[in-house]
């Protein structure tokens, strides 16, 4: 039951409660082989709820816990099973993350905070890294305030978060995104200035400064939408030579181009020509945000080499590439995940590459 | 081929073939060896085939295994 009564306000002293979410991590269960960790909820506060309910003009009564993996790969049963929880808790607001870089998180808190706003009707707030996917994936839902890469920032990313909460929950007016510091949800709102020249003087003087080749700052700004054109589709698979890569960290056990486990900034290309597979113990998996269990002991399950082996002698492909390339994509910012994107096609061109599949993890 | 379906349309992926997870997107250890090929095998093919397909617009290709 959501307490959706206006006693705060109106009695004067009953404190407001909020809901707090965090992953495995932060709740201190474990890093990536506990990301597997089913949704619990908690009564009281654990790890950054803390922080939050020092500063939220709210008591945050219950703290819910989800491993980044189940919610990524169970997202219906995650998403289910934490309403089922929030059936029975009072709250006049909900809180996930931060977030920071950390992608999986990101979407996690993305993706509860959207529905617990869609089920219970409450305001809802998270805060994320402007490279975390999660940002433009809910931007437009909910309240992503703009948070630091890591966890260095979490107290100034919590304190952002509270002061904008503290404004919600009084019922103080809000500002735009760039004043208020979330991520535009692409909502135009019509204000008042209390002065200053009306939009028709407004619109002329940028049209001016526009014919002046100078510069100006639209008060309509249109998102822009990075889009990768659909590629020619692969005319005859049997003479075509198709390749392999991966963001998933797979390399030769000693890494030879010291690819970096996070936030990487090389790539590497590995000869597979004379081998059927990828063997445990020849190559392993070197990214970090992952439980690296499964990879090591059989590579072909992140870069199945195998598989595309079985196919080139069935004569359904015409040509394996000669190497598979790899990287690692966790905490990889855009721009340099574009930069390693253009150099590995540049050579793929080079080898007359017809096709290439990838996998993440 | 990916996991998190969402993710890839999002960052604008044009042809999507599903995975099973982010640790082991093609092959559950839990599983037999001959149960993590087939599985391995199909969405391989799968993806290969996707990618002699002339689409209009983002596609998540339809895995059978």
């Amino acid at each position: 039951m959501v307490n959706k009564n206006n006693e705060g306000i109106l009695g004067g002293g009953v404190m407001k409660k909020a809901v707090y979410y965090i992953n495995q991590f932060f709740a201190g269960i474990g890093g990536e082989d506990q990301a597997d960790q089913k949704p619990e909820i908690r009564e009281g506060l654990i790890g950054p709820s803390l922080a939050m309910n020092s500063m939220l003009d709210a008591e945050i009564t219950h703290t819910i816990i989800c491993g980044d993996n189940f919610m990524g790969s169970n997202t219906e049963e995650a998403v289910k099973t934490i309403l089922g929880f929030l059936d029975n808790v009072e709250f006049d607001i909900f809180v996930a993350g931060p977030a920071f870089q950390a992608g999986r998180y990101g979407v996690a808190c993305g993706t509860i905070s959207k529905a617990v706003k869609e089920k219970y009707g409450v305001p809802v707030l998270t805060s994320m890294n402007e490279e975390n996917p999660g940002v433009e994936m809910f931007k437009k839902d909910i309240y992503i305030f703009k948070g630091g890469k890591s966890a260095a920032k979490m107290r100034d990313d919590v304190k952002v978060m509270a002061a904008f909460g503290n404004k919600l929950l009084k019922g103080e007016p809000t500002g735009p995104a760039e004043t208020e510091g979330f991520f535009e949800r692409g909502i135009r709102a019509q204000i008042w200035l209390d002065n200053g020249p009306i939009a028709a003087r407004r619109g002329v003087e940028m049209l001016v400064k526009k014919l002046n080749g100078e510069e100006f700052k639209t008060e309509l700004p249109i998102p822009k939408a990075d889009r990768v054109e659909i590629a020619a589709p692969v005319k005859d698979l049997t003479k075509a030579n198709i390749a392999l890569i991966t963001t998933g960290g797979i390399v030769p056990v000693e890494n030879p181009d010291r690819i970096q486990s996070a936030s990487a900034t090389r790539w590497g290309r590995y000869d597979i020509s004379n081998i059927e597979r990828l063997e445990s113990g020849v190559f392993k998996t070197i990214h970090a945000g992952f439980d690296p269990a499964a990879a090591d002991a059989d590579p072909n399950v992140v870069i199945p080499v195998d598989a595309m082996k079985a196919y080139l002698k069935e004569g359904k492909i015409g040509k394996l590439h000669d190497y598979f390339y790899s990287t690692v994509g966790t905490g990889t910012t855009q721009a340099e995940a574009a930069r390693m994107g253009r150099e590995i096609v540049e050579k793929l061109k080079e080898d007359s590459v017809d096709g290439v599949i990838m996998t993440s993890t | 081929m990916c996991n998190l379906i969402p993710v890839a349309v999002t960052v604008g992926s044009n042809k999507i073939v599903p995975t099973i997870s982010i640790p082991y997107p093609l092959g559950d250890p839990q599983t037999p060896k001959d149960v993590q090929w087939k599985l391995r095998y199909h969405r391989v093919g799968v993806a290969l085939d996707a990618l002699t397909e002339d689409i209009e617009e983002q596609t998540v290709f339809k895995v059978k295994i």
